[in-house]
């Protein structure tokens, strides 16, 4: 090989390696989300929480959706039953008893956790799910096309579906106030709680502030900061003065919910050498298989 | 070797079993219709816990299963060229091609918004597992029907007779019938392997889909070798599928089973079995979950019952050289891999599944059921049609006719 053409082959070799790498970032990379380092958050800090529920009031109001007078939300009877966001309402409080440190109940706000790496972003068959840079992930009810593998997906069981919608349901969710956020206003149940307990922020200060707090009140809440990993982190983070398992929270490893998923389907398509080599595979034995028996006929 | 050609079945359509399934399947278009118009919630037992039901774990995730018939034996008569395996291909084509459809049929039936389901053609999201398995989907029942047309040109090649007004549309017709048959003739290998590459992804990206429900997954079946699993459970159901339509097609029209060819197929049945259930002890070894199966739970004995009658008893089954031998053996140790693939489908997509915040258990309503059973005899109905107006099931010695039909006269 002379000087010349082996230049010229490492010439080549290199452009097909740019675009090969330029091909592949973008084949895996139109769905990574770009996480800003400003993404914004919420600290849930259930020790405070005192079950007023008017952030369900809030949520519906500034989402147009039906709900009662705000007066009716005092009637502490419907913690009775463990309820979940559904098509109706966004996010929903739960009360449990709290039996060891005090006799206040507590209780936990439950929404969407709008995951750093979310499964329904992944998962969505045409893309309707996005995470946006201020953190929140929101759908898109031009594209969805309403096959529900979203609610499959979610590790938090959190996508609602309007089942007895006929012609056009929609997948309900928390939304992160995005059409609020967008204009400059906080989300909604942030800004009506009356005791701080949801405080709106950037995500990376809420968690210094969540740790600090578990550093100057260490009897007040457990050493953990419940979506500061897990699934990879999520927007929405939690204190609580006990376990979170027994607060219903799910039990979830560091790994981003769609991670395994994503690797295996990637794997099978990695810039389609895959299908591609098993096609000439067959081809190449279809093709052998049919001499055979053509020379075959040839010789009776 | 008697020389075998694919002829319509000519007997009377509507039998008591014709009657009996066709009531069934307008039990089921009624539901269907209050589907449409009271809302997917008003016909099925679905909720936010659990948003699929029988109409996806069955429907489509069994359907396609089920369906492998048609790769499997594209694959074997094809590609590895094995002539004596022709007599089986086209009985094989038939369900395979009405399968996907109720697939296609069944998945808009689901959807909120069916009239959307074009929306993955041009809204991609090529990390979402869904999507992948849409288009492989969408493509290959295309393809079946590409593989499927030179049926129909054989069929209708120097027979076009429109009545009336359209006469003379006769010899248009006839005439791209023989182009349309010269084009396939020399491309069909291209859309052949086509339909097993894709039928390769997509069977196997039908066990990704539920990878990513992560720990809503009993342990049993969440595998990161889903895919695989799914794969060549899906290889081990075709030939099984093809020997038990075959049979029951043969009993139907009162025709002597074609036991050789299909003993043959049963031999390849064994080897594939045998691997599956390897790797499925393999996967269940290194992961540990055998744990699981020392109490007695709905899982642990679906799975139980899953690997011991779809798999263990058809693999021995299929080992002994007298059942293999016997229509009879056949058709039972076939129905039994079939049931094992049809359960392991239900088991993962339903009984695996277990929504962190369950207030009550998923079973299917009486509109669900109404609706699978309906499609169900609603393909046995198409499928029966199907063999009486197009050549399919090959018949030993019919006609000496030996001319290829591209050379019948043309109308008159």
């Amino acid at each position: 090989m002379t000087n010349q053409s082996r230049r010229e082959f490492l010439k080549t070799t290199a452009l097909i390696g740019t675009a090969v790498t330029g091909l592949s970032s973008k084949t895996n990379g139109a769905q990574t989300n770009q996480l800003s380092e400003d993404r914004m958050g919420v600290l849930v800090d259930t020790t405070i929480c005192i079950g007023c529920r008017k952030c369900e009031w809030a949520c519906k109001t500034s989402h147009e959706m039906e709900t009662a007078p705000l007066d009716s939300y005092d009637d502490r009877s419907v913690f009775n039953v463990k309820r979940r966001p559904d098509s109706k309402s966004l996010t929903v409080v739960n009360e449990y008893l709290n039996n060891e440190t005090s006799s206040l109940p507590i209780d936990v706000k439950v929404q969407c956790m709008h995951c750093d790496n979310p499964a329904c972003v992944s998962a969505c068959i045409v893309g309707a799910f996005s995470k946006k840079e201020n953190g929140a992930v929101i759908w898109d009810g031009d594209k969805c096309i309403g096959c529900r593998y979203c609610m499959i997906a979610c590790p938090f069981q959190v996508p609602a579906f309007e089942f007895e919608v006929a012609l056009k349901p929609d997948i309900k969710k928390c939304d992160f106030c995005f059409e609020r956020t967008k204009i400059g206003k906080i989300p909604a149940c942030t800004e009506i709680c009356p005791v701080e307990a949801v405080t709106f922020g950037r995500r990376e200060d809420l968690v210094k502030a969540a740790h600090h707090k578990i550093k100057n009140y260490p009897n007040r809440y457990i050493n953990r900061v419940f979506g500061e990993h897990e699934v990879g982190g999520t927007s929405w983070i939690y204190l609580a003065s006990k376990e979170f398992e027994e607060l219903a929270f799910p039990k979830l490893g560091k790994d981003p919910a769609p991670g395994v998923s994503e690797a295996i389907q990637h794997g099978i398509f990695a810039y389609f050498v895959p299908p591609i080599a098993l096609y000439a595979l067959l081809g190449g034995v279809m093709w052998i298989n049919k001499n055979k028996k053509i020379e075959q006929g040839e010789e009776n | 070797m008697e020389d075998m050609k694919p002829v319509p079945m000519n007997k009377k359509y509507f039998t008591p079993v014709v009657i009996g399934l066709a009531v069934l399947a307008v039990n089921g278009i009624i539901f269907l219709l209050a589907r449409f118009a009271f809302g997917i919630g008003a016909v099925t037992n679905l909720d936010n816990q659990h948003p699929w039901g029988i109409w996806i774990g069955l429907d489509v995730a069994a359907g396609v299963a089920l369906a492998a018939g048609g790769f499997t034996t594209a694959a074997l008569g094809h590609i590895m060229h094995k002539d004596k395996y022709h007599a089986v291909i086209r009985p094989a084509l038939l369900p395979a091609a009405l399968g996907y459809t109720f697939v296609a049929v069944s998945v808009m039936i689901d959807l909120g918004r069916p009239y959307y389901i074009w929306h993955p053609l041009i809204m991609w999201n090529g990390s979402s597992v869904l999507f992948e398995v849409g288009i492989c989907v969408m493509i290959y029942l295309t393809v079946l029907y590409i593989e499927f047309l030179p049926i129909v040109t054989e069929r209708f090649i120097g027979r076009v007779k429109l009545p009336g007004i359209l006469q003379r549309f006769n010899n248009p017709l006839d005439k791209f019938l023989r182009i349309l048959d010269k084009g396939l003739e020399k491309t069909m290998f291209i859309f052949i392997i086509a339909g097993v590459v894709l039928s390769c992804l997509h069977q196997s990206s039908l066990g990704t889909l539920m990878v990513i429900a992560g720990p809503k997954m009993h342990p049993l079946w969440q595998t990161p070798i889903l895919p695989l699993l799914f794969l060549m459970s899906a290889i081990s159901v075709g030939f099984p599928m093809v020997i038990f339509e075959s049979i029951i097609t043969s009993r139907s029209f009162g025709l002597k089973p074609e036991t050789p060819i299909l003993s043959s197929l049963g031999s390849m049945v064994a080897p594939l079995l045998g691997v599956y259930l390897a790797f499925k002890i393999g996967d269940m070894v290194i992961r540990g979950t055998f744990v699981h199966l020392t109490t007695i739970t709905a899982p642990s004995i679906m799975f139980t019952i899953e690997l011991l009658f779809g798999v263990i008893i058809p693999l021995r089954m299929f080992m002994s050289r007298q059942v293999s031998k016997s229509p009879a053996g056949l058709l039972i140790a076939s129905f039994l891999v079939i049931f094992g693939v049809f359960l392991n489908r239900l088991n993962n997509f339903l009984v695996a599944y277990t929504p962190p915040y369950e207030q009550q258990a998923y079973f299917p309503s009486f509109g669900e059921i109404s609706v699978t059973v309906g499609f169900i005899a609603l393909e046995i109905l198409l499928f029966r049609l199907a063999v009486m107006i197009f050549p399919i099931v090959s018949v030993p010695g019919v006609s000496a006719q030996k001319t290829k039909y591209s050379v019948r006269g043309g109308i008159r």
